[in-house]
């Protein structure tokens, strides 16, 4: 039996495109309704939906988001096929709710934007497909949806299609898109091929997500690990372990083997591997993402915030730092104000010393100057750091690429920061400090 | 197809370990939430993945409501000495005993009950961080928790208000009073925690697998028969074939009759359900929305 990979998708679009009705119809069509879900569903619609079964309360989780019929906060959802898992961020459209919606894409492999056959193009799906181009997500499929009420006309469809072609190169990095016509409420294309499209030859929805390629999504070069827990047990029974001291991290990138060479950062040191550590014993090499805890050859000293990494390709390593930012607080971003920024494995503080331009939704061309960047707002910044950042350009690593904002004194995050490149890679003191 | 790839355990796995170490290294005074059930058995062994060679940084904790099955408390009380961690337990009964958990007259259930016992533990020993054994996929207003689930200094969960998550990076920060409620497991389901209790060759309580057991009928279910309901003269008590697919107190937890008597049967039992794991639970039908409104006043 093959081992069974894990697909994160996130579902975007505006209100009442059917994001929650298509997680419905892929749950019910896969068979992975319970009939007590199935049960529960047909209780409400008794109540509130006139006998008509509504797939969108299966996510809807919340009694106001039940009430009004919208989806206010990011839900996730589980099903599983013969081919893999899946894990579904359901994240609203609602205008004032784009936060979300990075929320849900930022650990998703692929993104699926719902259109409306209908509506077609509208500044939401210019919003999302940008969002999506934004945080590097890697797979992109646009659903139009609600053919049924357009009669299943290709035209239609191409026509949206076309549109939405028109302004992808806008957005640069999207690689991998995808175009198919779904209608969600009746289960055309979600699960099984539709009879109403004969025009259209590409897979169900269901087939694309359990094929598409993501083998490749996680980098084998350049390894890069942050130290999350500097690891000392503490009186050990075991006197081998008197010694012990290991740095455990989760590695955000690469693959790390026994005998090489790595530098610890930001001291400049070189050292090498000597033992990677696991609960099930010793292992003689290890990639990303996998949580290990690694034991160096020199006694140096090394804590969390500090970055392991290769040789080759080191980081930049910077207080001066630019970066695209997507604001997420009712309270407008603040130029001089000192936020926390939390960076991989380490919390420094950070003020804001420019605003340099606000995106525009509508052209993707940034507008420069702006007064202020409010909730929703995406803009790019200068900052500067207490302390240097250890870090990768987002658009290389998206897990040593970006940051988040956290207000003081109220603790909320504020802010997602994805890091442009570096100027240069860091030009460590001591080069030569192990021989 | 490459090597250098992680199946589906093996991802979850690494996440949760990722999210147990930001809990030490984030927080002052974590606590592990330990009942002997099935998720925090898992959280239990991935805490030792996170963390061992060294010790376990943080005390296990449990809230006994005085209605937990006999078996659970043994389990539980054995796991923690076998991993040489410290058991904190505190009892509903004592909570009502200094008043700070009042039940309303004639109520049975300890359900909401457990709540001030918790939220009084917490302040007890100033824990600002409690990882708990939840998943995504239980329940539909859990659907909706952040791995790192802020609560305000009254132990509330405001879920129109959740800090946004981010990538892998958690918003750990919390004032003097307030707390941090952490879930590894939250992409977790069902079938992933029987597998990860294969692979791993977890010890679990005897009540998951097959054993006789008086039932009762009530409300659809066959409920235990305790001495604190006992069965009234017309309902209906057999003697059953059973074993828990969750576990709650013992007098609302349904009884799945069941031969399932290896780990293997249980994962063979879940993929043939018709109905979820929670379907069993009686203090989650009281209402559509009875999971959300524990939740927004600090269960777990």
């Amino acid at each position: 039996m093959h081992p069974i990979e894990i697909l994160r998708f996130n579902t975007c679009g505006s209100v009442d495109d059917g994001k929650s009705t298509l997680i419905g119809r892929l749950l019910y069509d896969s068979k992975n309704l319970m009939e007590d879900q199935i049960e529960a569903l047909e209780r409400s619609a008794d109540i509130t939906g006139g006998g008509q079964i509504n797939l969108a309360n299966l996510t809807d989780g919340l009694r106001a988001e039940r009430e009004q019929g919208i989806t206010i906060d990011v839900a996730y959802r589980y099903f599983a096929t013969p081919r893999r898992k899946f894990i579904v961020a359901d994240t609203p459209g609602h205008v004032q709710y784009t936060r979300n919606m990075v929320t849900g894409a930022s650990t998703a492999n692929l993104s699926v934007v719902l259109v409306d056959a209908r509506q077609g193009v509208i500044e939401q799906t210019r919003r999302h497909s940008y969002l999506a181009a934004l945080l590097g997500i890697p797979h992109v499929v646009f659903a139009v949806n609600k053919m049924d009420l357009v009669d299943w006309k290709e035209e239609r469809f191409l026509e949206i299609r076309d549109a939405i072609e028109g302004f992808l190169p806008k957005l640069g990095v999207l690689k991998d898109v995808k175009f198919i016509p779904i209608s969600a409420l009746n289960g055309d294309n979600v699960v099984e091929a539709s009879p109403h499209s004969p025009w259209y030859q590409g897979p169900a929805l269901l087939g694309h997500l359990e094929t598409v390629h993501i083998a490749s999504d996680w980098d084998l070069t350049t390894f890069r690990m942050p130290v999350q827990w500097v690891n000392r047990p503490n009186n050990p029974k075991d006197h081998s372990l008197h010694d012990f001291r290991g740095f455990s991290g989760q590695i955000s990138r690469g693959l790390v083997q026994v005998g090489w060479q790595v530098m610890v950062l930001p001291a400049g040191i070189k050292t090498t591997v000597k033992q990677i550590w696991t609960y099930d014993g010793l292992v003689a090499e290890a990639f990303a993402p996998q949580s290990v805890t690694l034991c160096l050859e020199h006694d140096i000293d090394v804590s969390r915030g500090d970055m392991i990494v290769d040789l080759e390709n080191l980081p930049g390593m910077s207080s001066e730092l630019r970066a695209h930012v997507c604001w997420m607080n009712q309270r407008p971003l603040q130029r001089g104000k000192k936020y926390f920024l939390k960076h991989t494995s380490q919390t420094v503080q950070a003020v804001i010393t420019s605003l340099d331009s606000r995106t525009n939704i509508q052209t993707f061309e940034p507008e420069p100057e702006p007064s202020e960047l409010t909730i929703n707002g995406i803009g790019e910044i200068h900052l500067r750091t207490s302390k240097p950042l250890i870090y990768d350009s987002y658009a290389t690593n998206r897990l040593t690429g970006s940051f988040i904002l956290i207000e003081q004194g109220t603790n909320q995050t504020v802010g997602a920061g994805m890091l442009f490149p570096p100027k240069e890679p860091v030009r460590p003191e001591y080069q030569d400090f192990a021989i | 197809m490459s090597s250098y790839h992680l199946d589906h355990l093996q991802y979850l796995e690494t996440e949760s370990i990722h999210i147990m170490r930001e809990v030490a290294a984030e927080f002052e005074r974590p606590t592990l939430l330990f009942s002997g059930g099935k998720d925090s058995i898992c959280l239990l062994r991935l805490a030792e993945k996170a963390f061992r060679p060294s010790d376990i940084p943080m005390p296990f904790l449990n809230v006994d409501t005085g209605h937990h099955f006999p078996e659970l408390n043994e389990f539980r009380d054995r796991r923690a000495a076998e991993l040489g961690g410290k058991l904190i337990v505190r009892t509903v009964e004592g909570a009502i005993a200094s008043g700070i958990a009042v039940p309303t007259p004639g109520e049975v259930s300890r359900n909401r009950l457990q709540i001030p016992t918790l939220l009084a533990a917490m302040e007890e020993f100033q824990f600002d961080c409690a990882i708990g054994g939840a998943r995504r996929d239980e329940e539909k207003a859990r659907a909706k928790e952040r791995f790192f689930s802020f609560r305000d200094a009254f132990g509330q969960w405001d879920p129109k208000n959740q800090r946004p998550e981010i990538w892998n990076l958690y918003n750990a920060r919390v004032n003097p009073g307030e707390h941090m409620r952490v879930f590894p497991l939250s992409n977790w389901t069902e079938t992933d925690i029987w597998e990860y209790i294969k692979q791993e060759r977890l010890e679990v309580p005897s009540i998951y697998f097959s054993h006789r057991r008086k039932a009762v009928r009530r409300s659809g279910q066959w409920l235990p028969v305790t001495e604190i309901l006992p069965p009234k003269e017309k309902e209906d008590v057999r003697d059953l074939i059973v074993r828990v697919r969750t576990i709650g107190d013992i007098i609302s937890t349904g009884l799945v009759e069941s031969p399932a008597n290896t780990v293997d049967d249980i994962i063979a039992e879940i993929a043939a359900a018709r109905v979820t794991e929670r379907g069993s639970r009686a203090d989650d039908k009281a209402s559509e929305a009875a999971m959300e409104d524990r939740k927004k006043q600090g269960y777990f």
